[in-house]
């Protein structure tokens, strides 16, 4: 089933001068249909001011289409009663771990969304323990956000959204502004929840090698979806990844300067291995 | 020599139970003209490595030398010194705060007391060494995209007509584009304006690609200072204090390993490329 279907979706940022009247209007997606299925854990790439950020806010319904239709869970987002379920079932991680922690203690901070869509209060500390379990900060339950590392901000911000039980979670570059070892924290976090809890994610990114492990990718330019498929089928195609003015993994560049200098190997490699292998095979 | 450190410590909070070794006897030369990188991971020191440098902290022990002369003798003009080192912060971006482009960048010469005629020289001049057009220049800085805010808050720096130039993560948030742009930038500062630069980054590919030189520090001491070939051979030191090679080293060392005949001092994609036909004969 569909946890997420966009159909010919465009929107329009409007703005107008003090007497109200239109100055501009700037189309920053401009008819983009996709569909993502329950459990897939699908990245979207782009250039900055390509769409993305503003794709990702209409599944969390902070945006409206301006054209066009958005279901999150078969729920239609424009219909206002439908907005505190889509909240709950696709929960959205912003790029800055600072603006999104709210508490002096990490573990009511996590307890926020649920206390907010009235759970409980005993199963809200239940779900606490289960979503910083999940994200591997329990042991930091009780200590001040503020003496957090970005990366262990970031999971507190996921386990936040864990706690709401979603079906679905929307990250929109949450790792760029970690160092290398907070990144590693938080994707390992991410394709933690995806496998073992099912859930669906949707992660915008610019690093290029946190998406050779997703099912599907889609490539933004200009408010389009320009290319999409699976990391492998995308790689493949580096003159146009390049066209686009985005970053090739450094072992998947190489690969391809090595085919194009007339070196037989397969097209397409993504890993350290698959490369040695490739070598390995030509029997040299 | 133009930045000497001989022996420098840094402790914060001396003497209280917060007590923190941030800097553990630091020596190093950096000579005029000299593009350098500073890696280490976060917490070991670095961002107060170079705050030394333009004298915004106080080493607690061992001394600083900028062209010879020792920044903490008791007459030394350190209100110059911070003109000639400019330091350009992480995201700084974040102090943009005029309401021009050009008036941003237009108040540091100002602010240094130069008269209007040379202020307005130099900060077209600035403008124009970061790719700035003059389209731009009484746009609301806010207007802009991050990497030219960036470029924005660069030029500022530069309208001061600094000889070292020193960039704490000057391509944290950027897209690949906006962290080539800045990055090609520095390169073509360095190279035509023969400033000093010294590039804070977490990016390894970024530093293979650009500098001469390496400083790694770890835990506030200072661990290698060599050329990226011979750092990178270094790769499984690296790891153990959270940092890592191009992933190209890795490569080169796991073929090693298969018993290929290849050197594994490669720090570039091209260089790889290079090597492996080269050695594989196919």
């Amino acid at each position: 089933m569909e946890m997420i279907k966009v159909e010919d979706l465009a929107f329009e940022y409007i703005r107008r001068n003090e007497e109200g009247d239109v100055e501009s209007i700037n189309r920053a997606i401009d008819g983009v249909s996709l569909d993502v299925n329950k459990g897939d854990f699908i990245a979207i790439i782009g250039a900055n001011g390509s769409g993305k950020s503003t794709l990702a806010k209409h599944i969390n319904a902070i945006l409206y289409p301006s054209e066009g239709t958005v279901w999150v869970n078969g729920l239609n987002t424009v219909k206002e009663e439908n907005l505190w379920e889509i909240r709950r079932s696709a929960g959205m991680v912003f790029q800055n771990p600072d603006n999104q922690i709210i508490a002096s203690v990490v573990e009511e901070d996590v307890g926020f969304g649920p206390e907010n869509l009235g759970v409980p209060t005993e199963e809200i500390w239940e779900r606490v323990e289960t979503s910083l379990k999940a994200v591997g900060m329990l042991e930091y339950r009780a200590q001040s956000p503020n003496k957090l590392s970005g990366g262990q901000k970031q999971r507190v911000a996921i386990a936040g959204i864990m706690a709401m039980k979603p079906d679905c979670i929307v990250l929109d570059e949450p790792t760029a502004m970690l160092d290398p070892d907070g990144r590693k924290e938080v994707i390992s976090t991410i394709q933690w929840l995806n496998q073992h809890e099912g859930i669906t994610v949707l992660l915008i990114t610019h690093h290029m090698d946190e998406v050779i492990n997703a099912d599907k990718v889609f490539v933004m330019e200009q408010g389009r979806i320009v290319m999409q498929g699976t990391p492998k089928e995308l790689f493949s195609r580096i003159p146009e990844i390049k066209k686009y003015r985005l970053d090739v993994p450094q072992v998947t560049e190489l690969a391809y300067e090595l085919k194009k200098a007339g070196v037989d190997i397969p097209e397409g490699i993504l890993f350290l291995d698959e490369l040695v292998q490739a070598l390995e095979n030509l029997g040299a | 020599m133009q930045i000497v450190f001989d022996h420098v410590d840094y402790v914060y909070s001396g003497g209280t139970s917060f007590e923190k070794h941030a800097l553990r006897d630091i020596n190093f030369k950096i000579d005029k003209g000299e593009f350098v990188g500073l890696i280490g991971h976060t917490g070991s020191g670095k961002s107060t490595l170079i705050q030394h440098m333009n004298g915004l902290i106080k080493a607690t022990g061992g001394k600083i030398y900028y062209n010879g002369e020792d920044i903490y003798e008791k007459n030394y003009d350190m209100r110059s010194l911070r003109s000639k080192v400019g330091l350009v912060f992480q995201y700084p971006e974040h102090q943009l705060f005029e309401t021009t482009v050009y008036k941003d960048v237009n108040f540091g010469p100002k602010n240094l007391g130069l008269d209007k005629l040379e202020a307005d020289l130099r900060t077209y001049e600035a403008l124009k060494m970061v790719g700035i057009g003059e389209e731009l220049l009484d746009a609301s800085p806010f207007e802009l995209s991050g990497g030219q805010k960036r470029r924005v808050a660069i030029a500022g720096i530069l309208a001061m007509r600094p000889e070292v130039l020193i960039l704490d993560e000057p391509t944290a948030g950027l897209d690949p584009k906006g962290r080539d742009d800045i990055l090609d930038q520095i390169a073509k500062l360095h190279k035509e304006s023969k400033l000093t630069i010294i590039l804070v980054t977490h990016s390894m590919e970024d530093v293979a690609n650009y500098v001469d030189r390496i400083l790694v520090m770890n835990n506030g001491a200072l661990v290698m200072d060599q050329d990226p070939r011979n750092v990178f051979a270094r790769y499984k030191e690296l790891e153990e204090i959270h940092l890592a090679a191009p992933q190209v080293t890795y490569v080169m060392n796991a073929l090693r390993e298969k018993g290929f005949p290849v050197n594994t001092e490669v720090t570039t994609v091209t260089e790889a490329k290079n090597e492996i036909i080269k050695r594989l004969k196919i």
